[in-house]
């Protein structure tokens, strides 16, 4: 009995020793709030910026990007490996060595069995990038084909070893980007090879989750088995619970943050308290540049703009400068021509639709404008913009329908829901000619959005999935994008200076209007201490300090 | 001979049913409040092309967004950058409240508030006024059919309107909307554009019917039951002739009272339909396209959702006050369902 009572003793002396010395900034909730959730909460299946953010801090990859503000947040740091492999075999193959000791949040021991595991369900639950990005896994076009079947031969396990070896098809400069997303979160071997839903699935991240209501909101408390391994791949974090709340309007959530009821707003500040936060919560208000654009595709493939002289002719008569007004102002946004926003590797200024060429745009030209028209023979031609319901959106098509009637067109605009409008306009079969819509980045790559959104593999005929919106497909330029993707692994400058020529090549076929890129701003309590933006995750919660 | 002498006249002829309904309406000094409320309302509404004109200078229909206007001997952007240190936020002109240019101030397009008042309550009254006489035109139809003939057509007339009314109203306009609204209606001969106003007139006017064709229906029941109508049948009047003569004038009074109530909602049923953008379609406007534009404005500009709900306000209130002075002078025994 003594011995037990000595040892009690000891603890807590220790607990007040730690207290003493430790860091006061450890403990306390941190309050978050959003409209509502984002459908399920499986991290390889669910695609959205609201749950990656907190998918982050409860799941951990093979490497992730390093957990931390400023220009280090889009380096990639290892994570679960013990460091960031140097491709071998020419760019095809890659060797993790796997940290020993670390465990999921329901205790069971992290193996290189759930690395592979997790790989091969990627395919088996249809992740969403499955068949552009990890089908380059050899075996992984075959998962694609047959994902009840998959074995994926390009994952191979030495458990003696304890390593991970994964044989591409062929080299790929951002498949370290793409396993350091949540998509390439290392799942326990007995994960359930479907889509988990409302369930959450335990991670070796330092937060897990407690309680999961769709309709209420989660609750995140720390991970017991959690140590901390490396403070830039996933740090400890500060608050001891973190919830997720969901049901309050982007309005009532300002006024909720205002009160200090919630720490942090998930939605943007509606434009209309743009000045109230800016006035008087000056301090709260945090600006951050992202890769992020505003743009509206143009079908190339349906009348009046499958004729090039019908975009050109809207691409001189936006007014850039009134759609950034739309958006809350030069502070938050700025006018653009081109598809790459100005962070993003390769970008080279370029603005031939304005009153004055060259680098920046200045303003519309409307006496090229209605020459084009005119040209183009399309006055008199029915076009319908859809757009989301919400602002800015709306606000965005109402602008856009009335610079096509002035062209001569004769222009409506649909709103819809926000829910559907981004698959309605990629399908074809909906006919849509002109919509408007925005694009931020997965992870820092120009192909993130050159490749992505117009080359003609992400163009598909009836499918909701077409990123591709415009319906644009030049095989040549595809041949370029893929002689830069095939360099950048070895020769950046020369594979940038390619994208720079894509983007530019892009632009000047008129295939979307770029309107403006953005900035992000988040809104904060006055309790919230520490705000950390990652230029890849944005908001890190579990380095917000609100004790 | 006659029996009169020359000093007896005639006694007047007893006043006809509209006459005294007329002369109880005109008694009614509520109701005629209304009535002058929804006058003044729908001429202020008629005079909007004049106003955008003479009075605003401004095209209601189109984007302002880098435009200027004076006031108080300064030129001011439409839409102007927000005073604050991180320079967030743009800010419409507010109202000048005086006759002029921006009197309501402007919206997030920069137009001009007040102009797109009055052309949105032309549209607002237009729509719940036609979609009204499309819901009473079609209920009497209905309801006369069914509660005259009776049989095989009043249980397939009753089913259809049960069907219709088992659909909770605000719930079946909408998906209506939401599906007519992208390409329209299409029917060989019948064609609606989808951003045309007959539209939202149609659905609106559709969805009311058995609200109406119901009580209607009953109405006729009794009224076949009666001795003139039981008479024509007896000696053979063919049934359009006692329908025509005999059932329809009666109904008449009974649709007169509905008419109001119906126009008033409609008149919400169409605001809230354009509120939820699946109404009128921009740039047209009306008083619920306004509430929707001002929605995002509400706490810098409240006034451009204000407004617009304001006029929705006064004019349904006008409507029901109209409706149960109608109610009054017609048949103040009727009981209406609301």
């Amino acid at each position: 009995m003594r011995w037990i009572a000595a040892l009690l003793v000891a603890v807590a002396l220790c607990g007040t020793a730690q207290a003493a010395t430790g860091d006061d900034r450890y403990g306390g909730t941190l309050r978050l709030i959003t409209t509502a959730g984002s459908g399920s909460f499986d991290p390889q299946i669910n695609y959205t910026e609201r749950y990656w953010e907190i998918f982050q801090a409860m799941y951990d990859g093979l490497v992730t990007f390093a957990k931390t503000g400023g220009k280090q947040s889009l380096t990639i740091v290892p994570d679960l490996a013990t460091e960031v492999p140097k491709p071998t075999d020419g760019g095809l193959t890659y060797v993790f060595h796997l940290r020993r000791g670390i465990k999921f949040s329901n205790g069971q021991d992290l193996t290189v069995q759930a690395v592979v595991h997790s790989f091969r369900r990627l395919f088996k639950v249809n992740n969403p990038n499955a068949g552009t990005w990890y089908d380059v896994i050899v075996g992984g076009r075959t998962c694609n084909a047959h994902p009840e079947h998959c074995t994926l031969p390009g994952v191979v396990a030495d458990a003696a070893s304890n390593t991970i070896t994964i044989h591409l098809r062929h080299p790929d400069s951002e498949f370290l980007d793409q396993l350091a997303v949540p998509f390439g979160a290392i799942l326990p071997a007995d994960t359930p090879d479907h889509d988990m839903g409302t369930t959450p699935v335990p991670g070796t991240g330092a937060y897990m989750v407690k309680s999961f209501n769709p309709s209420g909101g989660i609750v995140m408390v720390r991970n017991p088995y959690f140590h901390q391994w490396s403070r830039l791949a996933q740090p400890r974090g500060y608050p001891d619970q973190i919830d997720y709340s969901f049901g309050l309007s982007p309005e009532a959530q300002v006024t909720a943050v205002e009160n200090d009821q919630y720490d942090w707003m998930f939605e943007d500040v509606p434009a209309d308290r743009l000045n109230e936060i800016a006035t008087k919560f000056t301090r709260q208000v945090h600006i951050h540049p992202v890769n992020w654009f505003y743009y509206a595709p143009m079908n190339v493939n349906i009348p009046p703009f499958n004729n090039k002289d019908a975009r050109l002719a809207v691409e001189y008569a936006v007014n850039r400068e009134s759609m950034v007004k739309l958006f809350g102002g030069n502070a938050l946004a700025k006018p653009d021509c081109q598809i790459l926003p100005p962070e993003m590797p390769g970008y080279q200024a370029y603005c031939p639709y304005t009153k004055d060429p060259g680098a920046k745009w200045s303003a519309p030209d409307w006496t090229l404008a209605h020459e084009y028209m005119k040209k183009s023979g399309m006055i008199g031609q029915h076009v319908t913009v859809i757009t989301e319901v919400q602002a800015p959106f709306r606000q965005i098509g109402i602008y856009l329908q009335d610079v096509l009637n002035r062209l001569g067109f004769v222009a409506n605009v649909k709103p819809i829901s926000s829910n559907i409008e981004f698959n309605y306009i990629q399908n074809t079969n909906n006919k849509v000619q002109i919509s408007i819509t925005d694009w931020d980045q997965d992870y820092p790559a120009a192909s993130d959005f050159l490749d992505v959104l117009f080359s003609c593999h992400s163009f598909r005929k009836g499918s909701d999935n077409s990123i591709n919106i415009s319906g644009f497909c030049d095989p040549a330029i595809d041949d370029e994008m893929a002689k830069a993707e095939t360099l950048s692994l070895l020769h950046p400058k020369a594979a940038n200076a390619i994208w720079a020529h894509v983007d530019h090549q892009i632009t000047r076929r008129a295939v979307v209007v770029s309107l403006f890129s953005v900035a992000k701003l988040d809104f904060t309590s006055s309790s919230l201490k520490n705000f950390t933006f990652s230029g890849e995750y944005m908001f890190l919660p579990q380095l917000a300090v609100v004790k | 001979m006659s029996d009169m002498t020359a000093n007896e006249t005639l006694a007047p002829p007893a006043p006809g049913y509209w006459a005294t309904a007329g002369r109880k309406l005109v008694r009614d000094r509520a109701a005629m409040i209304s009535l002058a409320v929804l006058v003044v309302i729908a001429l202020l509404c008629a005079a909007a092309p004049w106003y955008a004109r003479h009075v605003s200078h401004t095209n209601p229909f189109q984007s302002n967004l880098s435009g200027t206007v004076v006031r108080h001997g300064r030129t001011m952007e439409v839409l102007g950058a927000a005073d604050n240190p991180l320079h967030l936020g743009i800010e419409p002109i507010g109202p000048s409240w005086r006759l002029g240019p921006y009197m309501l101030g402007a919206d997030q397009q920069g137009r001009d508030v007040a102009a797109r008042m009055l052309y949105g309550g032309r549209n607002s009254l237009l729509i719940s006024f036609a979609s009204a006489a499309v819901c009473l035109v079609l209920a009497a139809l209905t309801g006369i059919l069914a509660g005259f003939f009776g049989g095989w057509v009043d249980r397939g007339i009753s089913f259809l309107l049960d069907a219709l009314w088992a659909f909770p109203v605000f719930l079946l306009a909408i998906s209506l909307s939401v599906v007519l609204i992208a390409h329209g209606i299409d029917f060989g001969l019948f064609r609606l554009d989808a951003s045309s106003l007959s539209l939202p007139i149609t659905i609106i006017g559709v969805i009311y019917v058995p609200y109406v064709a119901r009580p209607v229906r009953g109405l006729v029941i009794g009224l076949r039951q009666s001795e003139y109508v039981m008479a024509a049948i007896g000696i053979g009047a063919p049934a359009w002739r006692i329908l025509w003569y005999d059932i329809l004038p009666n109904v008449i009074s009974a649709l007169v009272v509905f008419a109001p109530l119906i126009v008033a909602l409609d008149l919400l049923t169409e605001a809230a339909l354009s509120f939820l953008s699946i109404g009128v379609q921009p740039p047209a406007a009306s008083w619920g396209t306004i509430i929707h534009d001002g929605e995002s404005l509400i706490y810098t500009r409240p006034v451009v959702a204000i407004a617009p709900g304001l006029a929705i306000v006064i004019t349904v209130l006008a409507l029901n006050i109209l409706g149960d002075g109608l109610r009054d002078a017609l048949d103040p025994r009727a009981k209406l369902r609301n």
